[in-house]
């Protein structure tokens, strides 16, 4: 959950995607429950924004690993949830995913900031090893992921999300680039 | 004085409808499924330490029906967080259960850190449980059953066993998909 990070100043213009559109795509998909622990990549954008959305009940955790169970847990009845967090709780969370989500073949959803990640590179070209290693570390484990780094990114998340639940499989989304808050 | 756990569990027998969920946990699992098996058993939760969490989703989920989750000491070691958690979630419908043996009885029953001194109870009071309350003797758990049971959750107990009577230990069944499928199906049949 720390904020620190490589200094950005002499980086590159890019353009972000909007918190306000990932927002409606994961409503589209009928996700209602959200369970998360701050990220302070997509905190402004989405989180926020989450936390005063009363279309929406937050679950706030105290640890990565209790949400895989809980998004889990809750998907047997057909409920949908999305599980926020910054990718050290991803790394956290590997046996936890590894058990209930690929062993289980559970669907869980998770939407996970790349903190410490440079705006204008793939995340496989980061300076940062902890940001650098994610998408290999996921590749190993055989989970589907994809990228919410430019404005089109948003496009596909629900339809990621129903296939995930479809599939009943996990599905992780990699944000690169601070949503724009609403 | 401690309880046997197979005779905690032959007390809780009576006051689990056929539409509350139990989630389990090792021995624990492995005597339940035994003394009660049933289709609202949920009996595999990963990773040591969940157990807690899967009943609060189940229970945030199914609002309707009461969630029990028979806990060790040991897996909630793991994840002292979810009962903050459990507790700011507000879960009326969740039902705790902690089976204190003070050891990792099914890796060779090591003890555990602190074995003599944590206060489970405490930490789940602590924590924001409307209730938490412990039990060393069978007849006065017994006879706290009712009462506490008929109050409003999240309810923290925790119960000072010893081994008591030991089912066989099915790890095949509780990771299969053969029990997920059943539960799944008993949870979604009304």
């Amino acid at each position: 959950m720390s904020a620190t990070g490589p200094s950005l100043t002499d980086s590159p213009t890019v353009t972000h995607p909007s918190g306000a559109e990932i927002i409606h795509q994961i409503k589209k998909a009928g996700v209602r429950e959200i369970v998360a622990l701050p990220d302070i990549v997509t905190s402004d954008g989405l989180l926020w924004p989450i936390a005063k959305d009363t279309d929406f009940r937050l679950t706030r955790i105290c640890k990565e690993d209790e949400g895989v169970s809980i998004c889990g847990a809750m998907s047997y009845n057909g409920t949908r949830a999305v599980l926020m967090m910054q990718q050290t709780g991803l790394m956290d969370s590997l046996n936890a995913i590894r058990a209930i989500g690929v062993d289980y073949e559970l669907p869980i959803v998770m939407v996970v900031g790349l903190q410490g990640k440079e705006p204008h590179l793939h995340s496989k070209q980061s300076r940062s090893y902890g940001v650098r290693i994610v998408e290999p570390v996921l590749d190993a484990m055989e989970i589907s992921h994809s990228q919410i780094e430019e404005p089109h990114d948003v496009e596909n998340i629900a339809k990621n999300i129903d296939t995930a639940y479809q599939n009943s499989r996990p599905h992780i989304f990699l944000v690169g680039r601070a949503p724009e808050a609403p | 004085m401690s309880i046997r756990r197979d005779q905690a569990l032959r007390a809780l027998m009576p006051f689990v409808d056929k539409d509350d969920i139990v989630v389990a946990v090792y021995q624990t699992n492995f005597d339940w499924m035994a003394l009660n098996p049933r289709a609202l058993n949920y009996v595999g939760v990963g990773a040591m330490g969940q157990a807690s969490s899967h009943g609060l989703g189940l229970a945030l989920a199914n609002p309707d029906r009461r969630v029990f989750v028979f806990d060790g000491d040991g897996s909630l070691l793991m994840n002292l967080g979810s009962l903050v958690t459990v507790a700011n979630a507000n879960v009326a419908n969740f039902y705790h259960f902690l089976f204190a043996n003070r050891v990792y009885e099914v890796n060779g029953s090591h003890p555990l850190p602190g074995a003599d001194k944590v206060d489970f109870t405490g930490f789940a009071a602590a924590a924001g449980y409307l209730g938490a309350q412990e039990f060393d003797s069978l007849n006065t758990f017994s006879n706290a059953l009712p009462s506490f049971l008929g109050a409003q959750g999240p309810q923290f107990t925790t119960l000072n066993v010893v081994a008591g009577e030991a089912y066989p230990r099915d790890y095949d069944y509780i990771h299969s998909t053969a029990a997920r499928n059943s539960f799944r199906q008993a949870l979604n049949q009304r």
